[in-house]
């Protein structure tokens, strides 16, 4: 009896221990979930397939040997070889290098531009945010796959060279997405801006500035890292559809995107599936992961399931 | 409700004169132009330059603008350079194949949608419950193009049960049923591929708005009066989840019109969307340009619509 008083008491005199932080709750929500797990093991396997696998390959993507052409897949190829005797294996890990990287860095910009102007309209209200919203609601409506269609065959007339078509494919696939994203930060600032600690940084003079940047963005983190997932997926999807129509990354640069159009010739489509295949279930595999990763993360994030 | 249609509609202007400004811009950057398109080798320097002065090309490219928009606004979409055409006559031609496919899978992603939701919402997590949300959720992040050449590889080139590509047997001159049962045949990969992609966002949203709506106290109430289960959830639960959907119908405007690119493409269905792609071998820029406005008219079209939409759906929701 009085071991165990003693023992409370010396539970009181201990500092509490302290509560778990944010990042730790929401790692342990995150690994509850299951198909977020999985989808997360396997990106994971993706970049490490692609960034890494290429050195292990005995192939290099310029041996053209035309007397290996088209083999089926087989203990030396493990995908078999395309019409000019190249490894399909090789080609799928040097083409989604391009592919993730097109997918993440198009992520990027949409973040940047999206958060700013987002933040911006949520910050200062009145005719700023008008303005902005307005531009928002132009980008909205503008149909995201005609104009990206477009704007490759611009890019295809102004004879851009295939290195470097992938670094406007980027920003453009960036500069047309950010809209969704805008809106949503703009949202969360609306209601932060109202919050205590804002008129905290009112009362210490701070800068719009750094209001804005170190006060009110850090805030809406949660939000911009769910849906920054989600996004990779859909710049992976527009890439991967783009460069299929031939107007994206364009031959001799391999994407999962013009490999899969071996398709289009009737021969390769119905005979050498490996031509198309392979390919085609990395965007498949990677995209439905980024999404389970992206679902996983928002039930993790969301401040309204915390119990 | 009158004041609140004519008040959106006004607001469009300033939207459509931007997004016009946008799809200009895009076609200025372009190199060369219609007459260079057209040039041959024996065609004089003053030739060109009369031509131009004739299509107007040799203004500065503001002043184009204001004649391209002017004639918009009238109308006049231009003429599409492959077709020999207005653009408007092409739109108007090939829109209606995009439609019937577009139509055929949007009621079909609603059905799959409400049975899923209503039974999802039912038995929560519950294994199918899981299930499904998990295929759902797999079928929304799915690269169209690839499914549906997977699709034409399996079902119609190795099992061989319906027709590779087209709309139509090629020299077929059925008419009446026949060519109804032909069609149908023909666009059920296309259908499938397109329901695929587009009924998750919907489940998913039938669902959540079921499990909300069936935690209310007046489905309790309704229970409690002794009403059977059957007339609780259709009557009292689906109706009032049906109302945020409802707003959906509206965003599908401009997909019912514009053609789902490359699923037409992958399966040669000669929808708008198929015409869209080959003109951009031709560069056929107003087709491209008027096409684009064309489309995104609709969206502003359609998103007006959805918010009407719920204003009458949920006599709560005021619209101001």
């Amino acid at each position: 009896m009085s071991a165990e008083v003693a023992s409370v008491n010396k539970k009181a005199m201990t500092k509490p221990p302290a509560p778990d932080s944010m990042l730790k709750i929401t790692l342990r929500r995150f690994t509850k979930n299951r198909l977020a797990v999985v989808g997360f093991i396997i990106i994971i396997f993706m970049f490490i397939l692609c960034f890494i696998g290429p050195y292990l390959s005995p192939y290099n993507l310029y041996d053209v040997t035309v007397k290996d052409k088209n083999l089926s897949p087989s203990m030396e190829h493990w995908l078999g070889t395309d019409k000019l005797g190249r490894d399909i294996l090789l080609r799928v890990m040097l083409a989604g290098r391009i592919s993730l990287l097109v997918g993440l860095v198009a992520t990027v910009i949409t973040v940047v531009i999206g958060s700013t102007l987002g933040a911006l309209a949520g910050f200062y209200r009145k005719w700023v945010d008008v303005i902005i919203m307005r531009i928002c609601d132009i980008f909205m409506a503008l149909p995201s796959l005609p104009i990206l269609i477009i704007l490759g065959a611009v890019l295809s007339d102004l004879k851009v060279p295939s290195d470097y078509r992938i670094y406007y494919l980027m920003v453009i696939i960036g500069v047309l997405s950010w809209t969704g994203l805008a809106r949503l930060v703009r949202g969360q600032i609306l209601t932060l801006r109202e919050q205590e600690f804002m008129q905290a940084t009112e009362a210490l003079g701070l800068k719009d500035r750094r209001k804005i940047f170190r006060h009110l963005l850090p805030n809406t983190i949660p939000i911009i890292i769910v849906s920054a997932t989600l996004s990779v997926a859909s710049a992976i999807l527009f890439e991967s559809a783009m460069s299929f129509l031939g107007i994206g990354v364009v031959p001799p640069t391999p994407s999962w995107g013009n490999m899969i159009s071996a398709a289009n010739n009737l021969v390769d489509f119905n005979k050498r599936p490996w031509l198309w295949i392979p390919p085609g279930m990395s965007i498949l595999l990677t995209t439905v992961s980024i999404n389970f990763i992206g679902d996983g993360l928002r039930d993790a994030l969301d401040p309204k399931m915390k119990r | 409700m009158k004041q609140y249609i004519i008040r959106r509609l006004l607001q469009m202007i300033p939207t459509m004169i931007g997004i016009s400004i946008v799809v200009f811009a895009i076609s200025a950057m372009v190199p060369g132009d219609y007459i260079t398109a057209k040039q041959s080798p024996n065609m004089t320097q003053e030739k060109i330059d009369h031509l131009r002065s004739v299509y107007g090309l040799d203004q500065p490219e503001y002043l184009r603008y204001f004649t391209w928009a002017g004639n918009m606004i009238k109308g006049n979409m231009g003429d599409s350079f492959q077709h020999q055409k207005p653009v408007t006559k092409v739109i108007s031609s090939y829109v209606w194949n995009s439609f019937v496919i577009a139509f055929a899978s949007l009621m079909l992603s609603w059905l799959i949608a409400i049975v899923t939701g209503v039974f999802s919402a039912k038995f929560q997590y519950s294994f199918f419950d899981r299930l499904i949300t998990m295929i759902v959720f797999i079928c929304m992040s799915l690269p169209s193009f690839f499914i549906g050449l997977l699709l034409v590889k399996v079902f119609a080139l190795n099992l061989g049960l319906f027709p590779v590509s087209g709309m139509t047997t090629a020299g077929s001159t059925a008419t009446g049923l026949e060519y109804v049962v032909d069609v149908a045949k023909h666009s059920v990969l296309p259908v499938a591929v397109l329901t695929m992609i587009s009924t998750g966002s919907l489940t998913r949203y039938f669902r959540t708005s079921m499990l909300e709506v069936i935690r209310q106290d007046y489905i309790r109430t309704a229970r409690a009066k002794g009403l059977k289960e059957r007339t609780v959830i259709f009557k009292h639960a689906l109706r009032n989840a049906m109302i945020p959907a409802i707003t959906l119908l509206g965003f599908e405007l401009p997909a019912l019109f514009g053609g789902a690119m490359i699923l037409e493409q992958i399966f040669v269905w000669p929808g708008i969307g198929h015409i869209y792609l080959g003109s951009i071998n031709m560069r056929d820029y107003p087709f491209m340009l008027g096409f684009t406005v064309f489309i995104a008219g609709l969206t502003l079209i359609g998103n007006l619509i959805s918010d009407v939409l719920y204003g009458i759906a949920d006599p709560r929701i005021r619209l101001k």
